[in-house]
Formats: structure tokens, sequence, C-alpha cells
């Protein structure tokens, strides 16, 4: 018996985008997104980056897998190394990157992600749940890839690690003009960051537009086991009980905004 | 008044016996938790928030002071397997926690270890997985369930010993929406109904605010307790221990800020705020 996983999806990113993926557990989003560096091959269709088709047969799925990185769900559970050092620069050694380059590229990594470089000798799984978690992301960022995806990146974090890891992804995209596609099913988060969301359902693309346009399906969001963010509900509220406002905000700040307009009105 | 079910007395724990280099994950933890009460435990990672959880079952013992459960002190070996019988545990990853190939099977494992006789094992097994909404699934083998499932088929493998309290240590941290909510209905149904004293560990403020009491730890110490509603209107104190506070709770408190001072600094949910908002013209 076959089961689909995937069905007529058709998407594309712009280079420099921040692209949310959102859906419950089950809704392909996974699956979508491990086609992006050629882990996963279409059964019919063609992925393509930067217009080359990644599984035509002069194409290598190596150079594919340096221009995308993924930073898997729970990354921390693929580290190996004896230290930090060893497990940052295993993918750009690989890679066939010099010695010398190796030492910076490994630096950059754990700078970018907030790492102290004397943690560089430790072992790996000598640090907490939230710094294995950097390490492991620094490998993925040490390959210097163009286009960034990430799966849940912040599933099993306390709020602080959650805070730190999203300003990450934030910074990686305003300041290293990074490509960002992030995996969540946390509606505040990707809210907070995403130019454009993608909602995933059974396999296809069930919405997709500015995270305001796609908060007003609150109603199907939550039927697909999803939501909107607390206070773009209370929008949404207060509009259906006559109040005039507009319910297209999503972050606190913005909302706050529209009550005080709401209450300075009347 | 009865004795408390849970009592911590003057608690320090630290995980090196080298006092100079081992850091005290626990100081000074005074704490009762009552027979039937449901208590949710926030804090950061590292704040000491399992560790105080690791002391209900004696899973860890203090380095100074008692705990007391159903007054037996934890530190009586002797008396390890009524301790554990009394209070069951539930991690936070589904994966680890499975270890028979179905699910009846999973959850008759605890009471066949305390040698509980064969159809008294039946009923308990029964009644478990009905009590978690799991009945269908009792062949089914627990590889092929989603996590909310895991985890309800691991609260079930506790239910079946006949605790009186089930400590939950993240249980909802790795599910998605889904199963974060089957798994807090259950909890709550256990409380409710079954009358289990509950010790929720959780960074969700949105389960947080369904227990009847919060306790928020900082540096193995318990910084704030209170009600729900008492402890989120701590806005700024939760701001600068790093947790999270209900986005209606954080847009009722800047609202304040910017003059509209007869809003409440304890609003919990989207009916109050909104019912705050008709009250307001």
């Amino acid at each position: 018996m076959e089961h689909e996983a995937l069905r007529n999806v058709s998407l594309a990113i712009e280079d420099g985008e921040f692209v949310g993926l959102i859906g419950h557990t089950g809704s392909g989003k996974s699956t979508l997104v491990q086609h992006f560096n050629g882990l996963l091959k279409p059964t019919a269709g063609k992925v393509y980056v930067d217009d080359v088709d990644i599984f035509s047969k002069d194409v290598s799925l190596r150079s594919i897998r340096q221009k995308v990185g993924m930073v898997f769900q729970y990354p921390e559970y693929q580290l190996f190394g004896e230290t930090v050092f060893e497990d940052v620069a295993f993918g750009p050694k690989n890679m066939g990157v010099s010695d010398s380059e190796l030492q910076d590229r490994v630096d950059q990594a754990l700078t970018l992600v907030g790492l102290d470089l004397s943690l560089k000798e430790r072992s790996p799984f000598e640090l907490s749940g939230g710094q294995k978690r950097k390490v492991a992301i620094a490998g993925v960022l040490a390959m210097q890839p163009q286009i960034l995806i990430l799966d849940e990146p912040t599933a099993g974090l306390d709020p602080k690690g959650r805070d730190e890891v999203l300003s990450l992804v934030a910074h990686l995209h305003q300041k290293e003009n990074k490509t960002i596609v992030l995996v969540s099913h946390s509606m505040e988060d990707v809210a907070r960051l995403a130019q454009r969301l993608v909602v995933m359902a059974h396999g296809e693309i069930a919405l997709e537009g500015p995270p305001e346009v796609i908060f007003r399906q609150a109603d199907y969001l939550e039927a697909i086991g999803l939501g909107v963010p607390q206070v773009t509900r209370l929008l949404q509220v207060l509009q259906k009980r006559g109040f005039d406002v507009d319910p297209d905000h999503y972050t606190i700040e913005s909302v706050e905004g529209e009550i005080v307009r709401l209450l300075e009105t009347r | 008044m009865a004795e408390a079910l849970i009592k911590f007395v003057d608690v320090s724990f630290s995980y090196s016996s080298d006092s100079e280099h081992g850091l005290e994950a626990l100081t000074g933890i005074n704490l009762e938790i009552d027979d039937g009460e449901f208590v949710a435990v926030l804090g950061h990672n590292g704040s000491g928030k399992s560790t105080l959880a690791k002391h209900i079952n004696a899973l860890l013992v203090p380095t100074s002071g008692t705990v007391f459960v159903a007054g037996i002190d934890t530190q009586d070996a002797d008396r390890l397997w009524e301790i554990r019988q009394n209070v069951g545990m539930v991690f936070q990853n589904p994966d680890n926690q499975l270890v028979a190939t179905t699910v009846e099977e999973d959850v008759a494992f605890g009471p066949e270890n305390i040698g509980i006789p064969t159809p008294e094992i039946h009923r308990r097994v029964d009644e478990a997985l009905k009590v978690v909404g799991m009945s269908e699934f009792r062949l089914h083998s627990p590889h092929q369930l989603s996590g909310g499932q895991k985890q309800r088929v691991a609260i079930a493998g506790m239910i079946a010993m006949r605790p009186r309290c089930i400590v939950l240590d993240e249980p909802t941290a790795m599910l998605d929406p889904v199963g974060r909510r089957e798994v807090m209905q259950t909890v709550i149904k256990l409380n409710r109904e079954e009358k289990i004293t509950i010790v929720l560990i959780t960074h969700a403020m949105e389960e947080a605010i369904l227990a009847d009491r919060v306790i928020v730890m900082e540096e193995g110490r318990i910084v704030l307790t209170g009600t729900p509603r008492e402890v989120f209107s701590q806005v700024e104190t939760l701001t600068r221990l790093r947790l999270d506070v209900p986005e209606i709770t954080s847009l009722a408190n800047r609202l304040r800020q910017r003059g509209f001072d007869r809003i409440p600094n304890n609003i919990l949910t989207i009916e109050e705020m909104v019912n705050v908002i008709c009250q307001l013209e």
C-alpha cells in the first residue's frame, strides 16, 4: 500500500527570504524540507536550487548540501566528536577545506552561535543541553551555507535557550543575509520572525502568505491542530463583539498599539 | 490538619560530594504539597526543578535536610519501594520510557514487578488505559504511537501502580500542540477525577495556569510561590528570571504601564481581557 507523504507541492523561495513552515506532526513539513538538499528524492516532480535541478545527472548532491545547510530536530543527538572543535570542523573538513581555514571557520561559527572559544577543546557531552544544540548548529554554519533549513530548532529548550536560538536565526537572516526556512509548530515563534508562512496539512500546502493573512483563518488553523497567537485571538474576539479593531496584528507590541487606539477613541 | 503528602524540610543537595567544588543544586528548600493538590514548578534549565522532582520519589536523596513522602523519610532505604509506589514519575522523552512490545504489556510492567496477582493486573491495566483514553491501542506496539499517545501510555503505566502522586518532568516539551493538549487533558483528569496529586515541571505558561499553585525556582531556591494569578502578576520578576509570561498577561501589563491603570495586572485569559475592555468603555 502506498502512502503519499507529499502531494503536488509547488513552492518558490526567494533568495534572502525568511519562510516559516508550519503544520502538525505528520503534515509533511519535515518530509518537504528533506527534499531541499536532496536527502529525499521526489517520486514525481523536480526540485531546483539556484535554478539547478538538483537530481539531474551532472549535479553533485555534495555541492547542494554545502549550499543548503540543514539543522535537524534535536541536532545535539548527532554530536559525536571528542571535542567541540572536531564536531564543528567535521562538515567543512569533508568538503576539503584546508587546515588553516578550518580554524577560522570553526572560530567564526562558534562566535556566531555565541559560544566561548575556550570551549573548543571540551567534550561536547560535558556541555548543557542548550550549549550542545549551539555546537550542532555551529557545525552546519561552518560549511557556510547560503540557505539554512532549521527543523524545530527550539524544541525541548527552556524559554531562555529558545530566545537565544531565535535571535541567532534572526541575526543569520538580517546580518548574514542567509535564506531561512524555519520549521515550527509554535505560531508565536514563526510570527515574530518570518516574512511568509507556509502551512502544511496532509502532505499539501494548505495556506501560504504573510502572517497576518494566514492568521485570519484562526478556526481552520485550530481544526488542523495549530492556532493563532493569543494576542491575535484577542483582537478577533473583540471584532466579533462589535469593537472597531483591525485584527491583522500578531506581535504584542502592535496589538498593544491597536488596543490603545481603541481605548483612546472611546 | 492532616500531614502533607510531600514535605521538604530544609533540603539541600549537591551532585558532587566534594563540597568545595560541588555547586548546590538545591538550597534550603521548605515545601509542603497536600494530598490532591496540583502544583506546577517553573524555572529555566539548571534552576533545580528537575532535581527537586527527583527527590519526591527518592531517585535522589538530600545532602542535608529531609524529604517525607506520605510520612516516610526518603533516606529510609528499606521503604524505597513503598515510596516509589506512592509517587510515579513521567519524563520528557516519550521514546525512553516504554519497554515492552505491546501497550498493555508496558502498562502491566510496573504492577508485575511488585508481584500483583495476574487477575488484578488485568483489572488495573484495563482501568489505567481507560483513564488515559488508550484502550483501543492496547495491542499496538508502542513505537507505532504518536508522541502524545506514548506519553499517555507512560502515564497509564504509573496509574496502574495506584500512586497517590504523579510527578511529570516536562512531559509535553517534545510534543506538538495536539500531543500537548492530549497529555494536559489527561493530567487534569487524573487530578480532578482520580484525585491524584500532581507535580508538573514545565516551561509552558498555558499549562502552569491550570495548576492550583505555581512554584518558581531559581539557582536551587524557591523564589516565588502562589496561585497562578498571584505568580503571573509578577511580570517584571518573571521576565528578569527569563521565564515566559502568557501573552495576554504581558499585554495587560504593558497597557497598565501606558497609564491604563484600570486594567488589572493579573489577567490570564483572552476572555478576562475582553471583559475588562468591555467595562472600560
